[in-house]
């Protein structure tokens, strides 16, 4: 565990006193608001995590330390009580995961982060979350495993477990960012798509993300779309918690609102009551997933660079997309025609952005940071190209994947 | 208890939508959602403001037959949740309802925590000593030599003395009772629930079916008249000769102390925080 920076070390409620009596209040809080009139500041990835949790209006976090990802639990520490939000330093993961469900049932917007041993504690929860249609977001900067691996290393290997994590069937929502300032973006819209859609949606971090520092100028709050649930407007006697309706979008009453629902793991009906009828099971089932699929326009975003004319296309998220888009602007100098496909969205997995784009391409070259995940899904949308045009570049040894790495497999197969 | 008509229970009950329960005939767990019921009756509570939390095992299916903000959550879990909802919604009563092996096993981690944060969570324990509910395993509260279904021959393990952990931990407020002492329950339940901190009430309930049958146990009613011959009132303990002590349930409220509140302490820290609000003037 890291030592805690002393600028992020909270202040003592003297220093504070005696330091504000004097002046008109300075604390970060203060330092943000500039931020947020576009300076530009030197910022960590998951610096941005904590501050796109605050401007998505995040209120509650409950967490467990883990490297790589402590910071955003630091930051929020700090900056939650000062917006009247709460904060609290959960036994472990799995309670970490627990409070901000029940945190979020009861009305509050909520997050925790962790990393991969944490994430693997989690899993139980976040089908809960899932099951029982409750917006909360898991922030997960993914370190080297299995087990305890390398903390402080990055790894791209917990790309499946954020898709099939969790035992049964459940709809997933799982964003990438590939800097800091898209850590910012993506947090908010992690926050918003689980506050949209009713379920734990899970921001994917590289370590090095986490980690790493950038300048960003981080948008006005006026220009920041922030959503929030629906809440519903029927009587009490008339509320159904799991809502039937074309968009599988339906409202969510909080826990005190006078709604006095009933919320289970087990299948429940449309009230949300247990049930073992098949039927009823069934519709649930359906319903998890259609809120997905119905949805997919909404949710799949995915950058395409360079891709007009590619004949080779690379397809990678996160940091290793950085080294692709070097590699790319080294091999087009060369004159070799290769191009990026980045998902922002991983999962639900971009199944017809893919397959459009990839139409047109000889070679797919899927680089990621573990033995072989992300390339499961290209080989299962491009059956129509023989395997050696889906070519793999995997490292797992806590080194990152190089832009002359990829380079020298581009110049391999073109 | 008398005081309350039944009418008014029925009142607090899903009536119409999730009964029969679950339950075997014999179980404890009716009675002690009764008592919980004329507990909440008796205080006047607005049931909107009441939220009850349980985990998984058989008295954790008590929240979807009674009408107020109910979560039935994951093994063990329970106060976890519950935390997050207090913590969230502080004016909230928030009544958690778990079960020897869903508290002190998988979920002790989560029990002993919030004991020591003094959260203001009523966590009611039916202590059946058993898993009822996937069908007679031993769990941390079953007696020595009890035998269960992973313990054929007989537990060779010691059990846990809950209260103690609890208050161990730092509960504030502990108390322990039977399912034949059903107004003592009621009055405990109650106090819990105008306690401002982290209570516990272990309710050493009946498992006729499981872990009555296992042990030769006799039916339900045996098992009553056991827990009305086998406890005695803390009260009484001092004037009791030591051989009509030993061996026995211990009913009282073990500890009762007022300490500060972990949402009341949060809350203060955010008035000393907040640059407007607070210490910052």
């Amino acid at each position: 565990m890291q030592e805690k920076k002393p600028s992020k070390a909270p202040k003592s409620p003297n220093a504070t006193k005696a330091k504000s009596a004097a002046a008109k209040p300075e604390s970060k809080l203060s330092e943000l608001q500039v931020t947020r009139e576009r300076k530009t500041v030197i910022m960590q990835g998951n610096e941005a995590v904590a501050y796109g949790a605050l401007d998505a209006g995040v209120n509650f976090f409950a967490g467990y330390p883990i490297t790589p990802s402590t910071e955003v639990a630091e930051i929020l520490a700090s900056e939650l009580p000062k917006r009247g939000g709460t904060f609290i330093q959960m036994e472990d993961e799995i309670a970490s995961i627990c409070a901000i469900t029940g945190a979020s049932l009861a009305g509050a917007k909520a997050l925790t982060a962790t990393s991969g041993p944490g994430f693997s504690l989690m899993q139980e929860g976040i089908g809960f979350a899932k099951i029982t249609e409750t917006p909360c977001v898991v922030v997960n900067v993914q370190r080297m495993g299995p087990s305890t691996g390398m903390p402080t290393s990055p790894a791209q290997g917990d790309i499946m477990q954020s898709r099939w994590g969790s035992h049964g069937d459940s709809p997933a929502i799982v964003l990438y960012p590939d800097s800091v300032k898209e850590s910012y973006e993506l947090t908010i819209r992690a926050v918003n798509l689980s506050e949209k859609y009713r379920t734990c949606v899970v921001l994917l971090l590289d370590e090095v993300i986490g980690h790493m520092r950038e300048s960003v100028r981080l948008p006005d709050m006026a220009n920041v779309r922030v959503i929030n649930r629906i809440k519903p407007t029927v009587p009490p006697h008339w509320y159904k918690h799991y809502d039937e309706n074309q968009k599988y979008l339906s409202p969510l009453a909080s826990y005190g609102d006078g709604y006095r629902f009933h919320v289970t793991g087990l299948t429940h009906d449309a009230h949300g009551f247990p049930t073992n009828k098949s039927v009823e099971a069934g519709d649930m089932m359906d319903r998890l997933r259609k809120k997905i699929t119905y949805n997919i326009r909404d949710l799949v975003q995915i950058e395409s660079h360079e891709m007009d004319d590619a004949k080779i296309a690379i397809f990678t998220a996160g940091i290793t997309a950085r080294a692709a888009k070097a590699a790319i602007a080294m091999a087009r100098y060369e004159g070799i025609k290769v191009g990026l496909l980045r998902p922002l969205t991983i999962w639900p997995f971009p199944d017809d952005a893919v397959r459009k784009m990839l139409r047109n391409v000889d070679t797919v070259i899927v680089p990621e940071l573990n033995q072989g995940q992300m390339i499961r899904e290209i080989r299962r949308l491009t059956k129509d190209k023989s395997d050696s045009n889906v070519v793999a570049i995997q490292r797992v040894n806590g080194q990152l994947i190089t832009p002359n790495d990829i380079l020298r497999k581009i110049k391999e197969v073109s | 208890m008398a005081n309350i008509p039944q009418k008014i229970v029925h009142q607090y009950l899903r009536h119409d939508k999730k009964f029969p329960h679950v339950w075997c005939a014999g179980c404890s767990n009716g009675i002690i959602l009764g008592a919980i019921i004329r507990a909440i009756a008796s205080m006047d509570l607005n049931r909107d403001d009441l939220v009850m939390v349980s985990g998984i095992g058989c008295s954790s299916r008590m929240p979807v037959y009674i009408d107020m903000n109910t979560l039935h959550t994951l093994h063990g879990r329970s106060i976890a949740y519950a935390t997050g909802i207090k913590m969230h919604k502080p004016k909230m009563k928030v009544i958690v309802v778990t079960g020897d092996g869903d508290c002190t096993a998988i979920g002790g981690n989560h029990l002993i925590h919030a004991a020591r944060r003094n959260i203001d969570l009523s966590v009611i324990l039916v202590n059946n000593n058993i898993y009822g509910m996937t069908g007679g395993q031993c769990s941390p509260t079953t007696p020595h030599d009890a035998v269960a279904t992973t313990a054929p021959y007989g537990n060779i393990e010691p059990d846990f003395n809950v209260c103690d952990l609890a208050m161990g931990a730092g509960a504030s407020f502990v108390a322990r009772t039977t399912a034949f002492h059903v107004t003592e329950m009621q009055n405990y339940i109650q106090a819990s629930l105008e306690h401002p901190g982290f209570s516990l009430i272990e309710v050493i309930s009946a498992c006729p079916v499981i872990y009555g049958r296992l042990n030769k146990k006799g039916g339900a009613p045996q098992m009553m008249k056991e827990f009305k011959d086998n406890s005695v009132p803390l009260t009484a303990i001092d004037k009791l000769p030591k051989e009509k002590v030993e061996g026995k349930i211990i009913r009282g409220i073990l500890r009762k102390e007022i300490r500060p509140e972990y949402c009341a302490v949060y809350a203060d820290l955010v008035s000393r925080v907040t640059p407007n609000n607070g210490g910052d003037k």
